[in-house]
């Protein structure tokens, strides 16, 4: 598999950050809900925001990382049955996924930052606080947080079920390129055998 | 003109029967107050916090001094314990619910004199929608003219409730079932005679 992009599929960088992060992301929905919920005397009390917290600061360095390979990158072109609304709302989810990561990240961030505490990730290095001491910033960036990660979920909701709609039913090769199973241009997909 | 005298005579008939009772707006502006709490921790150390918005006002004549009385009213959403993550769970539905109870409010039902400058105040406290009778210890530290003309009285208190007393009763073992207050207060004269 190429590591970049190809017109046909994504690369194997693509691939990783896409399934690592998803996998991460939405580990990090359930640790998140779960651990607000811990009583003070469960072992987890302590290791749960920890973890939570050292993650979430790799997820802002391999979203950074993906945002610049991917503006460095071609895209795989789209399924060519795929119709004007499906490209423009797919597009758009995209740019939402990326947008609603960067700014749940932020506010977790001003989160923990807001006394001028720095993040200590897994005890291999820390991320020093820089806006801090704003008047009840723990809060208000604790409520963003919250509300933006329920909309992320809904928003990763209907990519998924776009993704599976289009591997399903329409047969297409949309789930395929983000798998590394797509065809390269000998084998074509079933949705381009329909074409000709 | 009759009645302009009658009005005077009132005025300082007013005056005169507060004058014994000075009136002591407590010095937030100027940071001589501080509400704080110490809890133990695992029941191994002291952690101590305060809230840093409040305001008040007390009534006291060293001559009578079974008639002073005192209200404050306490910002809860500003605890403040140094630590923001745990300010966040303190302000949060396990503790004080500040987005329901933003206030808690202290008022006065009794002042006891037991000599040697200490007392025993009564009062009611509300705090997280609940109100109980408390009992505050207090130590007279001081009085007297401030550097700037004006006029300055402060108090030490201390007192201690089960937190589950006030409907808290999230699990922080048992040695951290009750909390301490630790009250100092320095009041501006409003109205000296």
């Amino acid at each position: 598999m190429p590591l970049k992009n190809t017109p046909q599929r994504y690369g194997w960088l693509s691939i990783a950050l896409h399934w690592s992060m998803a996998i991460a992301v939405i580990g990090m929905f359930a640790l998140g809900l779960w651990m607000r919920d811990l009583s003070y005397y469960d072992p987890w009390y302590r290791d749960g925001p920890f973890i939570h917290k050292s993650v979430g600061i790799i997820l802002l360095m391999m979203l950074v990382l993906r945002v610049l390979w991917r503006a460095s990158n071609i895209r795989p072109d789209d399924a060519p049955s795929l119709k004007t609304w499906e490209r423009i709302t797919a597009h758009l989810t995209h740019l939402a996924l990326y947008a609603l990561l960067f700014a749940i990240m932020l506010a977790g961030y001003l989160i923990s930052t807001a006394d001028g505490r720095s993040i200590e990730v897994f005890d291999w290095f820390s991320v020093p606080a820089t806006l801090h001491g704003l008047s009840n910033q723990e809060d208000i960036a604790g409520e963003v947080h919250e509300i933006l990660a329920w909309l992320l979920m809904a928003i990763v909701a209907v990519h998924s079920l776009a993704a599976l709609k289009h591997h399903f039913f329409d047969r297409d090769n949309t789930l395929k390129k983000m798998l590394g199973i797509a065809a390269n241009p000998a084998t074509p997909t079933s949705a381009q055998k329909e074409d000709r | 003109m009759n009645r302009l005298i009658a009005l005077g005579f009132a005025l300082l008939l007013g005056f005169g029967a507060t004058a014994h009772a000075t009136e002591y707006k407590i010095d937030t502006a100027g940071a001589h107050a501080f509400i704080q709490f110490k809890i133990k921790h695992l029941g191994y150390s002291w952690l101590y916090g305060r809230f840093d918005e409040f305001e008040g006002r007390f009534n006291y004549d060293p001559k009578k001094p079974e008639a002073s009385s005192v209200e404050v009213t306490i910002n809860t959403a500003s605890i403040n314990s140094a630590h923001a993550e745990r300010d966040k769970h303190l302000r949060g539905k396990d503790f004080l619910e500040v987005d329901k109870y933003p206030k808690a409010t202290f008022k006065s039902t009794s002042f006891t004199p037991k000599g040697d400058g200490k007392a025993e105040l009564k009062g009611t406290l509300t705090l997280h929608g609940v109100s109980r009778e408390i009992t505050i210890d207090v130590t007279e530290i001081g009085g007297g003219k401030d550097p700037w003309g004006g006029y300055r009285q402060g108090f030490h208190g201390t007192t201690e409730f089960a937190l589950k007393d006030f409907g808290i009763d999230y699990n922080l073992g048992p040695a951290s079932r009750t909390v301490q207050l630790i009250l100092d207060v320095e009041g501006i004269a409003q109205n000296m005679m």
